[in-house]
Parts: structure tokens; C-alpha cells; sequence
């Protein structure tokens, strides 16, 4: 049986099996579940589920739309607030965001199923193949925007609507960022990273320039005298280091580059999966990697995380969603070392307990067998690329217009100080940044 | 268990449910279907001469819907039945005979001269039916040619179309009434002077249900075209409960035997009419919607709701609303309420807020962490915030007790009764005895 082949290996399901494995988490709605859906919102005065979107979707009004039968009209209202209201609408731990502030989630802990019904208004505009946005006339201004994440791109459009040329700037090959790379597979499916972003350029006015680095390729100074303003959305580059021994032995990677390589993979049956499997680390990364090597035929998967439950950066629904999968939890535990004779056998952990002072060892150890283990630990922002840019808690400090300290330079999005590193967070303060920089160069 | 058995104008019934005149009581094999789950009587759907009717070969329906496809009204341009006279009559006789127990009463539209009256009247006597049902109400087609709302908008006519019935049959004469109408006690009179033993209404309200806006036809489209169709169900209720509610209580009318009809879908609806003064309830809509088993739900849900209130018969309950419709001038100004919120119930959805800031009194207060509490001073108690508000008994209407100062008007609240007959500001008030 193929799910039993020892190590990291191939192939561990059916042939047939991969096709199956990645289908939509959620499956988009029917136009009459939509309007059923829809019905329930309250239509809230001052709505709660609003003040809960970073982006600040006028959400009642958009349902209200799908109600009115005419979901092109509510995805535009959508677009305007969030010009990812696609991805978003996978992606966004609603549970906790807008779907979380639902007064019917107070009244019987059912909310309005916003994120689906974000997907079914987005959808039917997306589907459409045209843009909804015209450019104002040309401003004659030059943009330069650095990485074509979420940030980057939302940043980039809202200055290519306002009239603005804009170049995008991308050390990878495709543009996307993290939507292209470091989301799950089954929540963005058919490709739909990279359609979105082939949607979302449709407005014009944007070049992308791949595959150059910031720090390797151009210089922060280069970009600010070739263009009127520079925006970094950059994201984080960087992976903290476990601290355990035995962190070099083959079998043990940064989940990142894993979820990434997944992401570009051709052929999943190709991509070789562990037969034990312990990812360390307790945020969506970790969920992300452990769902998804499951599903790719992983005989065991644990998330060890040092905290506890609650502490966890992924959401209670991503728990639930990884744990209905076959994925273990063990919580209060961290890496002593990686177990191995020239690749990793196994990991030990020690039993830990969070005092006012930190976490303190128990002293009392387990091992966990593991043939590949995943470092999900979190990420850092690397200044390397701008040393001159002034920092806050390691991420380039902004305003709330998303300003740095160097003049005519804004940032956002994971690099920049402030929110969470959420899609949608990384949305807005590109957005907002787009309205500053415009701002001050139609002052200028 | 409580009694439903009824008896109205001397037709007898288990239950007060009657399928109205309409689709469901066109054939036999209907109407003994509906016998079968229960209902008490049956309408059969309105006869007329031959040669007998033809109908739209396009769809005769048009619906309202709420959420969820819920059917809240629903119209049709069906005329009466389009099967000849003798088949019909034929099938009346055999399932009048096979269920003897259950109310049969015909539906009858011929044209306004008393030959046509003359005609039918044996015949359909000869089928042993219970009585008949004038249809002076359908506003649709048949009203073009002179019959049916035709009819019911003309008093004198009413009354002299009921006195042939009454003149040319032994049957008790129910007379359907059209809601198309300025004053339904008018034709509710001319019924009773024609000597009618009972009145029925609404019959359906002339309607044009929706417009297809890709074809700019009304619906239902008939080869791009529409016409104005009867509306009826749920949406039509408060019309026909307003309308029983009038001939109940007009002294011209009082005591008059009335079938109750519009909207009927559960037994509470039934009971609404009932004890607005109805001797029976007729139903479609709630039929055609969800079959015949609805009336299932009807009698157990009337039957229950009896026994725990301790009515033993129908009689119990029959026009107990009726001495409690007034006029607006008797209503008591001195009873003086203010809305109440239930903090431990609320969602905090704003919607009270919002009806009251932008179309009411401004008579609600929002936090900054969304708390809603009632502005005494400002609130006139118009209970729109009830309404809107998404969760049952979450706000509620109190009554301040006499004794305390209504902050809003700053005087002291009265346990007197006093109406706008009495009131200062009504230049044609009476003297205070």
C-alpha cells in the first residue's frame, strides 16, 4: 500500500485520488441559496460585520444586493472597499472578522454566511471577464510599487484607477505573492490566485517586472529617483530559527517553502510527503501545511505547539477544519531536537508551562516519530534591502497613511508595522497608501 | 376535545375548513381527495351555462413571493369552470352522495337576468347539494361580460340577483363579495335585502402581481401580454379580516352568517376570522400552495389552541373580536405606553434605531458600544421599533400607570377614559357627560 512506503516519498495516493484531494473547501453557493442566504441579514444599522472588515466592505448593502437579485451590482460595492473581495472571500477567517461580529451570531450562533456570499457576488462579476474600473486620465506620474502581493497589487490598483503608471516589482516569477504562494490549495482552486490577478490588471496601467529583488537587483534610492513614489509591500522574507538541534537533517524544511513548492507543483503526485509528519508551530501556516500533507496521504500529522490552545494564531474554525482531516494537536510542548542518523527520525519535545515570566520546561520529555517536520514558526520582515528605513518591532514603522520615514516612500502589508498578517489586512493599507500617495502627488 | 363540528345557515360540516370556490374544487377526483384528508366542506368551483368557458392556454398564475420562495400572494386570470354544466352537476350528485357528512355548496355565475338564474337553479338543486355560493366576485374576465365583480359592484344588483336565487330555490343563497369595492357594507346590505341567509368574502383583489422587465409584459404573460388577475393568500388577509370585521359589526348587517375567506394558512388565522364573527373558513391559496393535508395542521392547531383556552364549541369564540373593532374616535387617548427594550434579548442590530432616527420620532438612543434604550421624553409609543425588531418580545409596549407623568407631554396619566369625541382640539366634540 502506498501510504505505508517509509520516508519521504511520492505517490502516497491513487493515481485518481489528486484530483479529489484539492476540490473547493467550500463550494460556492447556488443562486437560490444565495438568495436564502441573504434574506437572514438584518441589514444592521452602524453594522457590526462592517467595523469588523479591515477593508470595511459596506457589507449589509452588498447582500441587499444579491437580495435585489443583481450580484454584479454587490461585487462592485465589494471591489470598491477590496479589490481582492475574491480571494478574500476564501481566504479571510471570517469566523473572526465580519461572520464573527454578526449580530446573528450573538442571537443563535448562526451568522450570515458573508464569505460565501462575498464569493457568489464576486464570482458572477469575475465570471463576466470584464473590468469593472475605467482609468482616470493619465496623471503623468510614475509608481513604483515593490512586491505584487496583496498589498502591492491593491496599492497598485487603486493608483492605476486613479490614473497613475504603475510598475510592480516581483522577486518571483509570477505576481500574487503570498496568494499565489503561500495559500492553501484547497482554498484557492482552478488556478484562481492567478486569475484573479490577471482580473484585477485588466484595469491597465500596470506593468509587472518579475523576478527582481529589492537589495539584489535595484536600490531603494534608484526606484525614488525613477519615480514620483515608491510603495514596499515586500511582505516577509525571513524564517525564525527553531533553536532546536539536529534543525539541518535533511527531512526538516520551513513549511513556507514547502506550501510553496505544493503550490507550483505540476503534478502533486510527484511532490514526496513524509509518512510521519510533525509540524512545529501554531498559526495558519501550520494548519496550512499539516491539512494539506494529510491530504496528500501523510499516515500521521501533529501540530505541536509550545502555548496553549487558545493561544494559537490560527483560528478556532482552521483548528476544527485541519482536526476533521486526521490532523493531532498536542499543545504546551517545544523542540528539544530533531532525532536522526543522517535525516530526521523523530522530534523531541519537552512539556512546557507559560508563567508570568515565560515558559518554563516541565522537564519531562516525549518523542515523536517524524520522517519530515515542518517549521511553522513565523516569519520576519529582512531589512536588508532598505537598512535605512526606520523599524517598529522589526517591521518598517508607517503612519496611519502608511508613510515611512523616507520621504515618498509608503508601505504595507505584512512588511509594515501594524494589523495582522492577514490578506485582507494587507489589502486595506495598500489601499489606503494608494489614496495617500495620490494624495500627495496631485498636491505636489 | 374541543368541537369543531359547525353548522351554518343549516349546512353542516366536521370542521369550519371549506375549500373555497377556485382550482382545488373544479372535479370529483379534487374535491374527494380533500375530503379524504379531512376538509369539512368544499366551494365547487362556480358553474355556469353552456357552452361552458374556455381558459388562457398560457399560465394562469402570478405569485408574490417572500423569502425562500415563500408564497405570500398569488393571482390568477382563471375563469370559472371550463367543463360542461352536466358533468359537472353529475359529479357533484355522486360526491355529495359518497360524503354525505361534508358541506357541499356550489358556486354559481350566470348572466344577470333571471331566465339564466332560473335555469340552473334545479339543476343543481337536483344534485342534493347543500347550498350555493353567488359569485359576485371574480374581478377577472368573467367581470368583462357583465357577471361576477360586475355584479358585486352594483348593490342593486346583488340584491336582485339573490332574491331570484331565493325566489326560484329551497337551497340556502351564500353571497361571495367583491373586495373591489369603496364599502363593503353596501353590497353586505343589498345581499341581506335580497335575502341572502349568509355573505362570504374577499373574493380576490384585481391585481397585477409583477412585470417581466425583459419583456415589459405583466405576469402572467400571455404571448407578451397580461391582464389584471384576483390576488389572493396570505398577503390578502388584513384586507378580508378588515372586511368581516365591517359587516360584523355594521347594525344593518350584525348577525348576518359570513364565511370568512383571504389568506387563511394555519388554524390561527382561522380562529382570527372566527371570532371576528366567520361561521366557516374557506381556503385556496394555502391548498394550492401545499396540497390538502395542510388542513391537518388547521384542525389539530384550532382543536389544541380551543382546549387549552377551555372554548368548547365554536360558538365560544365565533365574533368574540367583533365589540372589541371600534372607530378611531373611541379609541382611549389616555392610554399612554412606551416602548421597552429587553437588553438581555437584544442582538444589537440597529434596526430599531435606524426606523426611529429616520423615519419616526428619534426616540432611541445608541451608545458608542451599542446599547439602544428608549427616549421616554421623545418616544409617542407608534411601535414601529416592535415591529422591525428581529426578535420576538425583545421590545414591548408598557403601559405607564395612572398616576405618572408621561415625560413626553408632561402631563399626568389618567385611568379615564377619553376619546377625540371628547377632546378639546375635535372642533365637533360632544359636550363631557
Amino acid at each position: 500500500m502506498r501510504a505505508l512506503t517509509p520516508g519521504i516519498a511520492p505517490s502516497r495516493l491513487e493515481e485518481s485520488a489528486y484530483r479529489a484531494v484539492f476540490a473547493d473547501a467550500h463550494p460556492p453557493m447556488s443562486p437560490h441559496e444565495a438568495l436564502v442566504a441573504a434574506d437572514r441579514c438584518y441589514f444592521c444599522h452602524d453594522a457590526p460585520c462592517v467595523a469588523a472588515c479591515p477593508t470595511a466592505i459596506d457589507i449589509p448593502l452588498f447582500i441587499r444586493q444579491i437580495q435585489a437579485g443583481l450580484p454584479e451590482a454587490a461585487a462592485k460595492t465589494i471591489f470598491d472597499q477590496n479589490i481582492f473581495g475574491g480571494m478574500c472571500a476564501r481566504v479571510c477567517p471570517t469566523e473572526t472578522l465580519c461572520e464573527g461580529a454578526c449580530v446573528r451570531e450573538a442571537a443563535e450562533g448562526a451568522p450570515v454566511q458573508i464569505g460565501l456570499l462575498q464569493r457568489y457576488a464576486t464570482d458572477a462579476l469575475m465570471d463576466r471577464g470584464t473590468h469593472p474600473y475605467r482609468r482616470a486620465p493619465d496623471t503623468g506620474k510614475r509608481v513604483a510599487v515593490v512586491g505584487a502581493g496583496p498589498a502591492g497589487l491593491a496599492c497598485a490598483h487603486r493608483l492605476a484607477v486613479k490614473g497613475h503608471a504603475v510598475t510592480v516589482y516581483d522577486a518571483r516569477p509570477k505576481p500574487g505573492g503570498l496568494n499565489e504562494y503561500g495559500i492553501a490549495a484547497y482554498k484557492t482552486p482552478e488556478d484562481f490566485a492567478a486569475r484573479e490577478v490577471a482580473w484585477i490588471l485588466g484595469v491597465g496601467g500596470v506593468e509587472i517586472v518579475a523576478e527582481r529583488r529589492l537589495g539584489r537587483d535595484m536600490t531603494l534610492d534608484e526606484l525614488r529617483q525613477d519615480h514620483d513614489a515608491v510603495f514596499l509591500g515586500v511582505g516577509l522574507q525571513g524564517v525564525n530559527a527553531l533553536g532546536a538541534k539536529g534543525e539541518v537533517l535533511p527531512g526538516v524544511r520551513d513549511a513556507v517553502d514547502f506550501i510553496a513548492e505544493l503550490r507550483q507543483a505540476d503534478d502533486l503526485a510527484g511532490l514526496p510527503i513524509g509518512r510521519r509528519i510533525v509540524v512545529i508551530g501554531g498559526g495558519m501556516t501550520a494548519i496550512d501545511v499539516a491539512t494539506q500533507t494529510r491530504l496528500l496521504g501523510a499516515e500521521d500529522v501533529t501540530i505541536v505547539y509550545r502555548r496553549g490552545r487558545e493561544r494559537m494564531g490560527a483560528s478556532r474554525h482552521e483548528q476544527e477544519q485541519a482536526a476533521a482531516k486526521g490532523v493531532r494537536f498536542k499543545h504546551n510542548a517545544r523542540p528539544i531536537r530533531v532525532v536522526g542518523d543522517g535525516a530526521a527520525h523523530g522530534v523531541e519535545f519537552e512539556y512546557v508551562e507559560e508563567t508570568a515570566d515565560g515558559l518554563k520546561g516541565l522537564g519531562e520529555t516525549f518523542l515523536l516519530e517524524a520522517d519530515q517536520v515542518f517549521k511553522a514558526i513565523g516569519q520576519c520582515f529582512e531589512p536588508g534591502p532598505a537598512p535605512s528605513l526606520r523599524l517598529n518591532l522589526g517591521k518598517i514603522a508607517v503612519d496611519a497613511e502608511g508613510r515611512t520615514s523616507i520621504p515618498g516612500v509608503w508601505a504595507g502589508g505584512d512588511c509594515a508595522a501594524g494589523g495582522e498578517d492577514l490578506t485582507v489586512t494587507a489589502v486595506a493599507q495598500g489601499r489606503d497608501a494608494a489614496e495617500s500617495i495620490h494624495k500627495t502627488l496631485m498636491e505636489a | 376535545m374541543a368541537d369543531l363540528r359547525t353548522d351554518f345557515v343549516g349546512i353542516t360540516s366536521p370542521n369550519p375548513f371549506w375549500l373555497a370556490s377556485a382550482p382545488p374544487t373544479d372535479k370529483a377526483y379534487n374535491v374527494v381527495r380533500a375530503f379524504k384528508a379531512g376538509w369539512g366542506g368544499v366551494v365547487w368551483k362556480t358553474l355556469g351555462l353552456d357552452p361552458h368557458c374556455v381558459n388562457v392556454n398560457g399560465p394562469r398564475y402570478g405569485v408574490v413571493y417572500g423569502a425562500d420562495r415563500r408564497v405570500l400572494g398569488l393571482n390568477n386570470i382563471e375563469l370559472i369552470t371550463d367543463r360542461p354544466l352536466d358533468v359537472n352537476l353529475r359529479e357533484i350528485k355522486q360526491v355529495k352522495r359518497d360524503w354525505p357528512d361534508r358541506a357541499m355548496v356550489v358556486s354559481l355565475m350566470v348572466p344577470c337576468d333571471e331566465e339564466s338564474w332560473r335555469t340552473i337553479l334545479p339543476l343543481v338543486e337536483e344534485t342534493g347539494a347543500d347550498g350555493i355560493e353567488l359569485n359576485f366576485g371574480c374581478p377577472h374576465g368573467m367581470s368583462e361580460r357583465g357577471m361576477g365583480s360586475a355584479v358585486g359592484q352594483v348593490p342593486e344588483y346583488i340584491e336582485m340577483v339573490t332574491r331570484w336565487c331565493k325566489q326560484h330555490s329551497r337551497m340556502p343563497v351564500i353571497v361571495k363579495l367583491t373586495p373591489n369595492i369603496t364599502d363593503i357594507r353596501y353590497p353586505a346590505r343589498a345581499a341581506k335585502a335580497g335575502g341572502a341567509d349568509a355573505v362570504s368574502l374577499i373574493n380576490t383583489v384585481t391585481s397585477i402581481t409583477s412585470v417581466n422587465l425583459d419583456t415589459f409584459s405583466p405576469e402572467p404573460s400571455i404571448d407578451g401580454k397580461g391582464t389584471h388577475g384576483g390576488y389572493c393568500g396570505p398577503a390578502v388577509k388584513p384586507i378580508a379580516l378588515n372586511m368581516v370585521a365591517q359587516i360584523a359589526r355594521d347594525p344593518e348587517t350584525a348577525g348576518l352568517p359570513i364565511s370568512g375567506i383571504g389568506g387563511v394558512t394555519t388554524w390561527r388565522d382561522a380562529a382570527e376570522f372566527i371570532a371576528l364573527g366567520a361561521g366557516t373558513v374557506q381556503v385556496c391559496t394555502a391548498a394550492m400552495t401545499y396540497g390538502f393535508r395542510v388542513v391537518q395542521e388547521m384542525t389539530a392547531g384550532l382543536s389544541l389552541w380551543m382546549d387549552e383556552q377551555g372554548h368548547p364549541d365554536l360558538a365560544a369564540i365565533r365574533g368574540r373580536a367583533v365589540p372589541n373593532v371600534t372607530d378611531w374616535q373611541r379609541l382611549n387617548l389616555n392610554y399612554v405606553t412606551k416602548a421597552r427594550i429587553d437588553q438581555d434579548l437584544c442582538i444589537k442590530c440597529g434596526r430599531c434605531y435606524a426606523a426611529c432616527e429616520d423615519t419616526s420620532h428619534q426616540a432611541i438612543n445608541m451608545s458608542p458600544d451599542r446599547v439602544f434604550e428608549v427616549i421616554d421624553a421623545e418616544c409617542v409609543a407608534c411601535n414601529l421599533c416592535v415591529d422591525v425588531c428581529p426578535v420576538e418580545n425583545c421590545i414591548t409596549m408598557e403601559r405607564l400607570p395612572a398616576g405618572a407623568v408621561d415625560p413626553r407631554t408632561g402631563l399626568t396619566v389618567s385611568d379615564e377614559h377619553a376619546d377625540w369625541t371628547t377632546h378639546p382640539n375635535n372642533p365637533s366634540r360632544c359636550a363631557a357627560e
